[in-house]
């Protein structure tokens, strides 16, 4: 706006401060909380500033972690989520690729009904069909391991659909023009397709990324061996742990490491993000 | 290069649409054939035929003497020009001209050599190492040119490839087109539907409509002597005039209609054959009032209503003609001018008058 409006902008920026206080506010006690000793929690107040246990808490996390809750040490869940998340992300990354591929570019029969089924299953949740993709899951022996953690979750309708969308408004000449260049339907996927989808790659990357680092409900359930934990069920393991409080000062320490690496994605994930905002093609 | 040759080719679409109806045509190796005709009329769906982007489906097709009906495009040895372009967005200039090469498996110091010398041909070589969206519309055009011409193919195939540049770019790049042609001897086919185009750049033209060939021919013979109404008025501007022959009869023809076929109903007169002087010669004359004069710089059209007929009339002159709107004057026709058709056929009626 080129207007000058002192108040106006006094205004917008006093509800900018809120909204941003109120993100911030639990991220700030969170980090807060994990400087703390482990007595100060049990008097009732919350410490708003800043205590002198933050080293010995955090090493003592990423080193040994809750062994009284079951809970193994962090560096190892963390490594699990990541291992969980990537292949989540990649595995839906290129599954969506290819049949937004298939389904843009070849005609088979049929090819419609496909598009509605994957379509439909927009609809469905992991949380819908939990129960019968566990017992598919355990039928395969595939429990307490990072294939059953990661390829139930891969199928993606919504990737495959915005690719679709985005294959879609590439020209066909362009199809044309590499097929008289001599390039077959794989050359072409990866000489042209690829290369042109570069930035929503980049964009579902970030999204898909913390989709898998955040699922909760399912490792949840298929996981039983403490090496296959991942950081989010960590965390709950040890806020319900039994006959205990719960140690709040080490938990937040975990929920700060954990909230690191999606941080670090988006961080740099966005560059390459806004660089295809700002540089588009064609 | 190659010469292309198509044999009863068709194409339906789902549905029973014939696209193209059955097309026999010849193209001599070298040659410039130019495919012109109105929207719609299946000169794309030929020409993406010849390149293999649609499929055949019947008749067959042959470029130098084999049969190429099921070959894949790049399996043709044809390079095509498309109409926007068609350049790789993500690639450099020498990115998309060496693409078709490196996919062939051509050498590298090959690729570049070729390269090179097709951008030294097209004037593109300070652009070698830009994206595509850096550049301007004539320079794109180029590109797509250039990348076409690294292929060194047996024809090329243009597909309206100047109907996305300015007036004064396509001048240029009309002309340019046609020396480079000159230059490579190579078999082209080039669809258009910018009648100058048409008659400027082709050895031949072929007028379709609707699916099928109206005429084959020079540019001159087509122009000169259209085989039927259609092209009579397609090619040529402003548009042929069709006048009935009863009524050039009842001006008083004067026995100077009598060598037309007897199924003659319709005469054609090109607007600059309408002359306001009359000639020495024995000529029709027809009466009509000036309704509207268009200046157009080296020449001028006059939009005529001619006495007893409602048919609108464009004459076209020299620049400043002695005339003024509303005014009531004579034009004069010489006999030889005349085209003659039939109405119903559509069909010129009599081979020998031009």
């Amino acid at each position: 706006m080129v207007e000058n409006r002192p108040w106006g902008n006094l205004l917008a920026h006093l509800i900018l401060i809120v909204g941003v206080a109120l993100v911030i506010f639990p991220v700030y006690v969170a980090v807060i909380a994990s400087t703390q000793g482990p007595g100060e929690f049990l008097r009732g107040t919350l410490p708003l500033l800043p205590g002198g246990h933050a080293l010995e808490n955090y090493s003592a996390m990423w080193q040994a972690g809750l062994s009284r809750v079951g809970a193994p040490p962090v560096g190892q869940m963390l490594w699990n989520s990541f291992v969980m998340a990537m292949a989540i992300t990649l595995g839906k990354l290129s599954i969506s690729l290819l049949s937004a591929f298939a389904i843009v570019y070849f005609r088979f029969p049929f090819r419609l009904v496909f598009f509605w089924l994957i379509f439909i299953t927009l609809m469905l949740p992991v949380e819908v069909r939990i129960i019968p993709t566990f017992q598919v899951v355990a039928d395969l022996n595939m429990l307490n391991s990072f294939a059953g953690l990661s390829i139930p979750l891969i199928a993606s309708a919504t990737a495959t659909f915005l690719f679709r969308q985005f294959f879609m408004t590439i020209p066909e000449e362009l199809m044309e023009a590499a097929r008289v260049d001599g390039a077959g339907p794989l050359r072409f996927f990866k000489d042209i397709l690829l290369p042109l989808s570069v930035t929503n790659i980049a964009a579902l990357f970030v999204i898909l990324f913390i989709y898998g680092w955040n699922q909760y409900l399912w490792p949840l359930l298929i996981t039983t061996d403490p090496n296959y934990y991942t950081i989010v069920m960590g965390i709950q393991r040890m806020t319900t742990a039994a006959d205990s409080d719960p140690q709040w000062h080490l938990i937040m320490a975990t929920v700060v490491m954990a909230a690191l690496p999606p941080v670090l994605v988006i961080l740099f994930m966005q560059r390459l993000f806004v660089k295809g905002l700002t540089e588009t093609e064609k | 290069m190659a010469s292309i040759q198509l044999t009863g080719l068709k194409k339906t679409y789902a549905g029973n649409v014939e696209a193209v109806k059955g097309i026999d045509l010849e193209i001599a190796d070298g040659e410039f054939v130019v495919l012109v005709g109105p929207s719609g009329c299946g000169k794309s769906t030929l020409l993406r035929m010849v390149a293999g982007l649609e499929t055949i489906t019947d008749g067959t097709l042959k470029i130098d003497d084999r049969v190429v009906n099921d070959l894949e495009p790049a399996e043709r040895d044809i390079a095509m020009v498309f109409q926007n372009y068609a350049l790789y967005p993500h690639m450099t200039v020498f990115g998309n001209l060496a693409y078709g090469l490196k996919n062939r498996g051509v050498k590298r110091e090959e690729i570049e050599r070729r390269v090179h010398d097709a951008a030294a041909m097209l004037e593109i070589e300070p652009f070698l190492e830009r994206k595509p969206r850096k550049l301007s519309g004539g320079q794109r055009q180029r590109v797509a040119m250039g990348r076409a011409l690294v292929r060194e193919p047996s024809a090329f195939l243009f597909d309206e490839p100047l109907s996305n540049l300015d007036a004064k770019l396509r001048v240029q790049m009309r002309v340019e087109i046609k020396q480079l042609q000159r230059r490579l001897k190579t078999t082209s086919l080039y669809v258009t539907h910018d009648q100058l185009e048409a008659l400027t750049l082709g050895d031949r033209l072929v007028v379709l409509n609707g699916g099928s060939i109206e005429q084959v021919g020079t540019p001159m013979e087509v122009y000169e002597k259209p085989a039927s109404m259609f092209v009579a008025t397609f090619i040529g501007s402003p548009a042929m005039n069709m006048l009935p022959v009863a009524y050039l009869r009842e001006r008083g023809a004067n026995g100077l209609l009598d060598h037309l076929a007897a199924d003659t109903d319709v005469i054609g007169i090109r607007p600059d054959d309408l002359r306001i002087e009359a000639p020495d010669e024995d000529h029709l004359v027809v009466t009509g009032t000036v309704e509207l004069f268009e200046a157009a710089g080296a020449e001028s059209h006059l939009y005529v209503s001619l006495e007893g007929s409602d048919q609108p009339t464009v004459i076209r002159t020299s620049a400043r003609p002695p005339v003024a709107e509303g005014e009531t004057m004579r034009f004069h026709v010489l006999p030889s001018a005349l085209h003659p058709f039939n109405q119903a056929s559509g069909k010129r009626t009599q081979q020998g008058v031009s």
